[in-house]
């Protein structure tokens, strides 16, 4: 056989092929459909400019206030993240192969855990503010429900995937089912149960900023407030308080998650 | 002693160690035995791994489980604690009928039958002495049990005797991740230690070893059986460890006890040839 002999394309299979130029047509159509144009994007950027320039200097009379509704934010992220941490741990365990108790457990389990995943925070915010009124407890509550979601699928899969050894070597001594997760199966986990966690709260708060654009409480209702009423400068200072706060928690986690894994 | 099955009379010309006919149902009823096994069966699909297997231990005594390998050695092992649950039989350890054990009295029964594994199977970023307290779950249960920070007093004690029954007492602080494989399995021994079990299953803990770490271990469980007067059940594919570290060497093939014998009887190559699944003992 020569290499002229062999053919440089496999021959597809034509589901395989109109499946693709279904895809592809779709792809084109959300472009077209979305109204972004290269025209507009040029027509854009004049504005977006004038703007910038409007946000500079920062404007620092407000400083204080936005320090303090910052602080609030950073501890709305840091209750939310820490009470769905705590929540989505037992329903990892619940949803968890060969740590749940019975199948139909295991599916309500992960059933719980793709409905607060897949739903965003934004909606929980909504939902919240609209049960709890406008404020921080509608935003932690949101945070919280997102953690479960996010925290709870990663805490699942690394508890799934640790050594089945030791596991089987404490179940043959006789240990009860409690024994031989906090014995075995944590401490194998705890390397990616920290990152989880320490991921969970940069998350958090980065979402919770947004979470104030729709009144829950933090930043997000300043910054909301200033774009309003077209205080770009103060804005400014909001957005450039944000960046730090969101560095600073980045910064942290790094150094934790070196630390302990 | 060496018992048979029917296809046993065909190797006796090759075997130099005397024979004597397997009576199982003998041994089932054996009111000494501190087990006793009759008629077990194991399928996995369509392959039998244990088609009918008779065998007793009594107490203080070393048995070594040999055969060729996927001859169901380890499944017959697991079948005991019920880690594989047999298909049919009986099994009698300590007078209780196994297999017919809830599951709070199959805990129980457990409690008090040691496992090693032929690999460790510690938790590598647990100290030495937590892995050991984990041998304390079989009897008592709860957070104190979790982590030799909250252990109580006289469980840490009892900890450090079983590590220093195997030599490391001095490694009680360190990481189990940061040992060497026999190091490792010696802890793995102090845990079972820990569980004060009065019946010990052995799969293979030498498999894994060097030599030197591989008899050392062999030797420590033999002699730590013998000084506490446990029944010790074990596997090896090492001939020298087979004979040695134990007193009655039992023989698997096709899912049933070939020869059933007194380890001082047993020639090394004719132990040999059976590990090999050779015609001359099979």
């Amino acid at each position: 056989m020569t290499s002229a002999s062999i053919p440089r394309w496999q021959r597809t299979n034509p589901v395989t092929f109109v499946l693709g130029v279904a895809c592809l047509a779709f792809l084109i159509w959300s472009f077209s459909n979305v109204g972004l144009s290269f025209e507009r994007v040029v027509r854009g950027i004049p504005a977006l400019f004038s703007i910038i320039d409007r946000m500079f200097p920062p404007d620092l009379e407000r400083l204080p206030q936005i320090l303090w509704s910052l602080l609030v934010t950073f501890q709305m992220a840091l209750v939310g993240c820490v009470l769905g941490l705590i929540f989505a741990f037992p329903i990892a365990v619940l949803a968890a192969d060969g740590l749940s108790p019975h199948p139909v457990v295991k599916h309500i389990a992960r059933g719980l855990i793709a409905l607060f995943r897949t739903v965003p925070d934004l909606v929980w915010a909504l939902l919240f503010v609209i049960a709890v009124g406008l404020g921080p407890a509608a935003g932690v509550m949101a945070i919280m429900v997102d953690k479960i979601g996010f925290a709870g699928r990663f805490f699942a899969e690394a508890m799934e995937e640790v050594e089945k050894g030791p596991q089987e070597a404490l179940a043959a001594i006789g240990a009860s089912r409690v024994g031989l997760i906090c014995s075995s199966v944590v401490p194998q986990a705890i390397p990616s149960l920290v990152a989880t966690s320490l991921f969970s709260l940069e998350k958090a708060v980065r979402g919770s900023v947004i979470l104030g654009l729709v009144g829950a409480g933090g930043i997000g209702v300043e910054l909301k407030v200033a774009f309003d009423l077209f205080d770009y400068q103060t804005a400014a200072t909001i957005v450039i308080a944000i960046f730090i706060l969101v560095v600073l928690v980045e910064q942290a986690s790094n150094a934790l998650r070196r630390k302990i894994i | 002693m060496l018992a048979s099955s029917s296809s046993l009379s065909s190797l006796v010309t090759d075997v130099t160690v005397p024979i004597v006919q397997l009576n199982g149902e003998r041994m089932a009823d054996d009111n000494s035995a501190v087990l006793s096994v009759s008629g077990l069966r194991k399928s996995f699909g369509q392959r039998h791994v244990l088609r009918d297997v008779h065998f007793a231990g009594h107490r203080g005594e070393a048995l070594a489980l040999i055969g060729a390998n996927g001859c169901g050695k380890s499944t017959l092992l697991r079948s005991l604690v019920r880690l594989v649950e047999p298909d049919a039989g009986a099994i009698h350890a300590m007078g209780k009928a196994v297999l017919s054990l809830n599951s709070s009295d199959l805990k129980n029964y457990r409690s008090r039958v040691g496992f090693v594994f032929q690999k460790h199977n510690l938790v590598g970023r647990l100290s030495v002495l937590t892995n050991v307290i984990h041998g304390v779950q079989g009897r008592a249960s709860g957070m104190r049990t979790w982590c030799h920070a909250f252990a109580k007093k006289e469980w840490r004690e009892e900890a450090m005797q079983c590590l220093a029954a195997v030599g490391l007492a001095d490694r009680a602080l360190q990481r189990a991740d940061s040992l060497s494989g026999g190091q490792s399995q010696r802890v793995a021994i102090a845990r079972m230690l820990m569980q004060r079990p009065e019946l010990v299953l052995a799969d293979e803990p030498d498999a894994s070893l060097d030599p030197k770490a591989g008899e050392e271990v062999m030797g420590l469980l033999y002699s730590l059986s013998r000084d506490k007067g446990l029944t010790l059940i074990m596997i090896s594919h090492r001939v020298e460890h087979t004979i040695r570290f134990s007193d009655r060497i039992i023989g698997l093939a096709n899912g049933v006890v070939e020869f059933d014998c007194r380890s001082k009887d047993m020639e090394p190559q004719n132990l040999l040839s059976f590990f090999k699944g050779e015609a001359a003992l099979v």
